[in-house]
């Protein structure tokens, strides 16, 4: 098929207009040959390849704001190992993109994996854009722009796993999650030969793929892990650093601007509705768990600010891109309120989950995604109104969304316990009790965090 | 000779400095301290965890004086570190044996 007419509805589509736009200048001719031979691949825009540049670097800054986040709310003798969490695989999951995940989640597909057709970086064009669907910006800068998101994802993990994982065992682990959990989903949901893709589940920039499947494989590895030994003995856990923790969300928030309207693939009206909606919802969760602290405890705290901000961001990330900028609050709202309150099951439900990353990335990313289904709008990307027609209207887009959201839960759960038990045969994933007690950084690094 | 070691709250630092200066002491040592005594300790809330610690931060002042100056000197770091609430503290005195200035090699009083 034309991927120039073919209506369609996510990431790599939201940039049709454009290449509408290309079409119309090149005239009747073209146009003439639709349906019979495929079209030429749109111009490269010197526009949207600079705000996809530069939304790749805010995306690139979105991990070191991760390590400061997480690193604020461990206990003084685990910052260091906390912060390398994320920090690490820049490092590890940088090359192992270019070198194979790329080409398994967007090379040429049957549904379920890429092909090897980009693996070790082979018909990556730094001049042509990406081959299989309407782009406007080189091939090489869309890997690149995936590539900090295939980082990202992985690390959000580590909030679940802080302060009593071996870090060889991390390293280990994370590479495989990204090679076999990353890399399948990212195919599903956003390949155009992706099966999710083609049953037009809505993810504008990774409530899925990015927060769903993070949060969740968060619950498997720390199901696994265990508990650490300060709450078996009902020790106090108290963070070294609430200050880094709110410089870390406020470079979240940053950089989160290119995540989700980056995601737009272009300089257009989705890239600025995805802006609007993605900061008002963050205004909105930040609000949003304040008042519901307020309420619960009394206390509206710093921490529960950062976190609700985070959580709003988390909710309108499928959504930014398809929703009008009043839902992206109400989103925002919902995702703030939801996750503080969804951050109590760990107690009720007895699993270690140290920084929340279930009840905010699992349960905010999964709200997100149904209520993307709910108020995603028409008038705000045409996109979602062929994503409505070929589901039969709203109910059939909320039960595919809903599919979605449950296939790609079930699936990292399962696949994270499976790569967390190889990776405990082969190298260990648990700490030893001394370990633990001195602190990861001094045991595992040979360094202090704090030597004042 | 006697040492007054007096635990405080760690707010009242400037006035119990205060009163001090006012009765012409000028030898100090302030030392950062947790303990635990009569006070519930102090409420810590953390993504709804609420933990309280027992072991709440004080300050731990050390003054060496002359014998006859002991009373007004407990007395001026009484009121300067009273609140009234639970908490506000102790003051011990220890007599000494022996107090030498280092950089003269002074011995007793004269060492203060």
């Amino acid at each position: 098929m034309n991927p120039n007419v073919v209506p369609t509805r996510r990431r790599p589509a939201s940039i049709l207009i454009v290449p509408f736009c290309a079409l119309a200048a090149i005239g009747p001719s073209l146009a003439s040959a639709q349906g019979t031979a495929p079209a030429a691949p749109p111009a490269i825009s010197a526009a949207d390849s600079v705000w996809l540049a530069v939304s790749t670097a805010l995306v690139l800054l979105m991990t070191p704001a991760l390590a400061l986040f997480y690193g604020g709310m461990v206990r003084r003798k685990n910052v260091l190992s906390t912060m390398m969490h994320s920090f690490a695989l820049m490092g590890t999951v940088s090359i192992i993109w270019l070198l194979l995940t790329y080409s398994l989640a967007f090379g040429k597909s049957s549904g379920f994996i890429g092909s090897l057709e980009f693996a070790l970086g082979n018909g990556i064009s730094m001049k042509a854009s990406y081959p299989h669907t309407a782009m406007t910006v080189p091939a090489g800068l869309f890997m690149l722009f995936q590539m900090m998101f295939a980082i990202i994802t992985p690390a959000l993990i580590s909030g679940a796993i802080a302060e009593r994982m071996k870090f060889g065992g991390y390293l280990l682990f994370t590479s495989l999650w990204a090679i076999l959990v990353y890399a399948p989903v990212a195919c599903w949901v956003w390949n155009p030969d992706g099966w999710l893709y083609k049953k037009g589940v809505l993810d504008f920039a990774g409530g899925t793929v990015v927060h769903l499947a993070s949060g969740v494989s968060a619950l498997a590895a720390c199901i696994v892990l265990g508990k650490r030994k300060a709450l078996e003995q009902h020790e106090p856990v108290l963070p070294n650093n609430i200050t880094t923790t709110l410089l870390g969300a406020g470079l979240l928030w940053f950089g989160w601007i290119g995540f989700n309207a980056g995601s737009a693939l272009a300089m257009n009206d989705i890239a600025v509705s995805a802006f609007l909606s993605t900061h008002v919802a963050a205004a909105a969760g930040m609000l949003g768990w304040m008042l519901c602290e307020k309420l619960r405890y009394g206390r509206a705290t710093a921490l529960g600010g950062a976190s609700g901000l985070v959580a709003g961001l988390v909710g309108i990330t499928p959504a930014a891109g398809f929703v009008t900028p009043l839902s992206g609050i109400l989103i925002g709202l919902i995702a703030g309120v939801l996750c503080c309150l969804a951050i109590g099951l760990k107690h009720k439900l007895k699993f270690d989950d140290a920084l929340d990353v279930v009840g905010v990335h699992g349960v905010g990313g999964a709200a997100g995604a149904v209520l993307t289904a709910i108020l995603a709008d028409a008038t705000v990307n045409s996109a979602v109104d062929a994503s409505l027609k070929s589901n039969g209207g709203r109910g059939g887009l909320i039960m595919w969304q809903i599919i979605g959201v449950l296939t790609v839960a079930a699936f990292a759960f399962v696949a994270t316990l499976i790569l967390m038990k190889i990776t405990q045969a082969i190298v260990g994933v648990r700490t030893t009790n001394d370990e633990e007690t001195q602190g990861l950084d001094l045991t595992l690094h040979g360094e202090a965090g704090y030597n004042l | 000779m006697t040492k007054i070691e007096a635990y405080i709250r760690t707010h009242l630092l400037e006035a119990v400095h205060h009163a001090l200066d006012e009765l012409h002491v000028h030898g100090m040592t302030v030392i950062d301290v947790r303990g635990m005594g009569s006070s519930k300790g102090v409420h810590h809330l953390y993504r709804g965890s609420e933990y309280t610690l027992t072991l709440t931060p004080r300050l731990k002042l050390e003054i060496v004086v002359n014998d006859d100056q002991v009373e007004e000197v407990v007395e001026a770091i009484r009121k300067a570190s009273y609140t009234g609430e639970v908490g506000d503290g102790k003051i011990l005195t220890v007599s000494l044996g022996q107090v030498v200035r280092i950089r003269t090699g002074e011995k007793g009083e004269g060492a203060l």
